[in-house]
């Protein structure tokens, strides 16, 4: 991790995503004779602001409808945020006006799924070879031996590009989905879910890749998941999010080894833990409740209901990020003294 | 010692398509005791959904049971009138699946799909329905029950639908519950609670349980004893502790190796090389064999399942055990 001065290489500043209902017609008819039409927006992503170091991995670990892919797809410059705005190297990832568009291509993503974000008519080498063509990294004369470089790289033959994804195994797919992503030559690569739909054996294979990956290409990361085990294993910081916002960040051994929001405390108790030693194999204890609806977020603390720890405070006041250790923060009334 | 509750012993389903025969599951024979919990553990394609799908006989063309049996408390099920496993399915013997939006039926009340799962076994007035119904939710942890009744799948939440999933599979109190993956398209919040609950029901009823997962944390959270399956076959058998501990075939041993958790932060993982095999072209001998760091010229022929008292394994080099 770099702790230089300067302007942060990502920025991501205040940054919300809410998304309107659909209105039926009818509604919409409603609303424009003037009646009153329900449009409560989901909150998706609030007020979240954070940086990344050039070269830094951070994760961004929580329950699903916490908001980490919606942030996710606003620093790759997929979504355009509602309010707020994210940075590389100081230029906007995203146009700004009505019809925003993204409008660099050192930040690439790669999914969760390898089946859907890969077009199955068509050939990998095709598949591969569209972007960086259209974008003059590589003249469309060189365009497959380019394509062979990347599969290379990340570890399939070269004879994968003359064949279709259905050919392919999920892991193999992801691999190309990766190389996808990197033939683009990216500084930044946002990873939703990357290995979260493969079997363990080739989750591990994955993995190492991204970790060799990183360091011969010095790649940025952005890597969300929900599996705890694998962020902490590639992440130099981890951004918890509960319910739209970030709880806590910090580095990965601070989280891991001394969680200070009641909430990261709980996420990480709750999932089995394979122990080394002792006659209990593995341990884990349940957080009470579930998680409240982003359509209805409670007021004060989003975490107050299921909280241990929960203070008559916390139920109307909004807690703020502050730090609790070194580059750690979090937004925790009951950490503060009141 | 007395009898198993099931008894399953060589069982093969195998699906017959255009051109290969898929050996799902070859040959699997294990024991479940009444009250157990079992944790069946595999990789995707190594036959674990199977040999679960084809206790309850739920095998649909062109897959078949060709050859094993399935016996429980000494009657066997393979080969038995479909009106027969029909009566006993949900009664006896009770299946909770993976995704609970599929399994529930969309366009019913949830009190209404509940009274069809007890209609299914015995007849009962309107209101007696909804008053077991009501108690079954109570049981599984959903809040405000009689409340929900008339709620419609779809205004629940995904862990409140898994919950409503393992109510009905509890309704008649079966003696076995199979349950494929319950929790994996769950958070983990939501899974450490179903965990929780699903471990406290079967003690209480003294259900058996077959957790099938691929998440070998998961599995042992929960399971006394663990069956670890690869391509179609039972490779490693016995007490939890005691197979991750120290693991006799190399695949366990590479799976638990695999674990992020078990490297340091930011360290290769040690992996697995190659890819599972496919089931259309298995390699002869031992299915592990390509991708095993302790292959040799005798693992060209099928290893036989070594067992020492509750341990069991199926390889010609088996690791170390080392102590238990």
């Amino acid at each position: 991790m770099t702790g230089a001065a300067g302007p942060p290489f990502i920025a991501v500043t205040s940054v919300s995503k809410h998304f309107d209902p659909q209105l039926s017609l009818g509604e919409r008819i409603a609303g424009a004779l003037g009646g009153a039409v329900e449009t409560r927006a989901v909150r998706a992503v609030q007020d979240v602001s954070l940086q990344l170091a050039r070269g830094e991995v951070l994760g961004l670990v929580g329950e699903s409808g916490c908001g980490k892919s919606t942030l996710g797809r606003m620093i790759a410059g997929i979504l355009p945020p509602t309010t707020g705005s994210v940075t590389i190297d100081g230029a906007p990832v995203m146009s700004g006006g009505r019809h925003p568009r993204k409008r660099t291509t050192r930040v690439q993503m790669i999914f969760q799924d390898p089946y859907a974000s890969l077009d199955p008519r068509m050939r990998i080498g095709d598949a591969l070879a569209e972007g960086p063509v259209a974008h003059r990294l590589s003249a469309r004369a060189d365009a497959a031996a380019y394509v062979a470089a990347w599969l290379r790289k990340v570890g399939l033959d070269p004879d994968a590009a003359q064949r279709y994804p259905h050919q392919f195994s999920g892991g193999q797919r992801q691999r190309i989905a990766i190389a996808r992503a990197l033939a683009m030559r990216p500084d930044v690569l946002v990873c939703d879910e990357p290995v979260a739909s493969l079997d363990v054996s080739i989750q591990a294979q994955v993995l190492n890749l991204f970790l060799e990956l990183r360091r011969a290409l010095s790649l940025t990361m952005v890597f969300i998941s929900h599996h705890l085990g694998v962020v902490r294993h590639v992440s130099d910081r981890v951004a918890i999010m509960y319910l739209g916002g970030i709880v806590e960040i910090g580095p990965a051994a601070s989280i891991y080894d001394d969680p200070q929001h009641p909430y990261t405390r709980a996420l990480l108790a709750s999932v089995p833990q394979l122990a080394l030693q002792g006659d209990v194999v593995a341990t884990f204890t349940p957080i009470a409740g579930e998680l409240p609806s982003p359509l209805a977020p409670p007021p004060g603390c989003p975490f107050h209901q299921r909280c241990p720890l929960a203070e008559p405070r916390c139920r109307d006041q909004v807690p703020e990020m502050r730090p609790v250790g070194p580059q750690h923060a979090a937004a925790c009334h009951v950490l503060q003294p009141g | 010692m007395s009898a198993p509750l099931l008894a399953v012993r060589d069982l093969a389903t195998h699906f017959f398509a255009r051109n290969a025969v898929l050996k799902a599951v070859d040959g699997v024979s294990f024991t479940l005791d009444a009250g157990e919990i079992l944790g069946l553990v595999g990789e995707s394609g190594s036959g674990k959904s199977v040999t679960g799908y084809s206790l309850l006989g739920l095998i649909d063309p062109p897959g078949r049971i060709v050859a094993g049996s399935v016996k429980l408390q000494g009657r066997e099920l393979v080969g038995l009138p479909t009106a027969e496993l029909r009566a006993l399915r949900g009664r006896r013997l009770a299946m909770v699946f993976q995704d609970p939006m599929t399994t529930l039926n969309p366009v019913l009340t949830i009190a209404a799909q509940i009274r069809l799962a007890i209609a299914a076994h015995e007849r009962v007035s309107a209101r007696a329905g909804r008053a077991r119904a009501a108690e079954v939710l109570t049981r599984v942890g959903i809040p405000d029950a009689a409340r929900r009744l008339d709620a419609y799948p779809h205004q629940f939440s995904g862990g409140m639908r898994q919950r409503v999933a393992i109510a009905v599979a509890l309704l008649n109190r079966p003696d076995v519950i199979i349950a494929d993956e319950p929790t994996t398209a769950l958070d983990v919040s939501i899974q450490a609670q179903i965990l929780t609950e699903m471990k406290a029901l079967v003690s209480e009823l003294g259900t058996a349980l077959i957790w099938i997962s691929h998440d070998l944390a998961v599995v042992s959270a929960l399971a006394s004893r663990i069956l670890v399956m690869y391509a179609g076959r039972i490779v490693e058998q016995g007490p939890t502790a005691s197979v991750l501990r120290a693991p006799r075939h190399p695949y366990t041993s590479g799976l638990l190796d695999s674990l992020p958790a078990r490297a340091e932060p930011g360290a290769m993982l040690r992996q697995i090389p190659g890819l599972p095999p496919t089931l259309a072209a298995l390699p002869p001998g031992c299915a592990f064999q390509p991708r095993c760091p302790r292959a040799d010229s005798l693992c060209g022929m099928a290893p036989q399942v070594t067992l020492t008292g509750v341990r069991g394994w199926r390889c010609h080099h088996p690791l170390d055990g080392g102590p238990p």
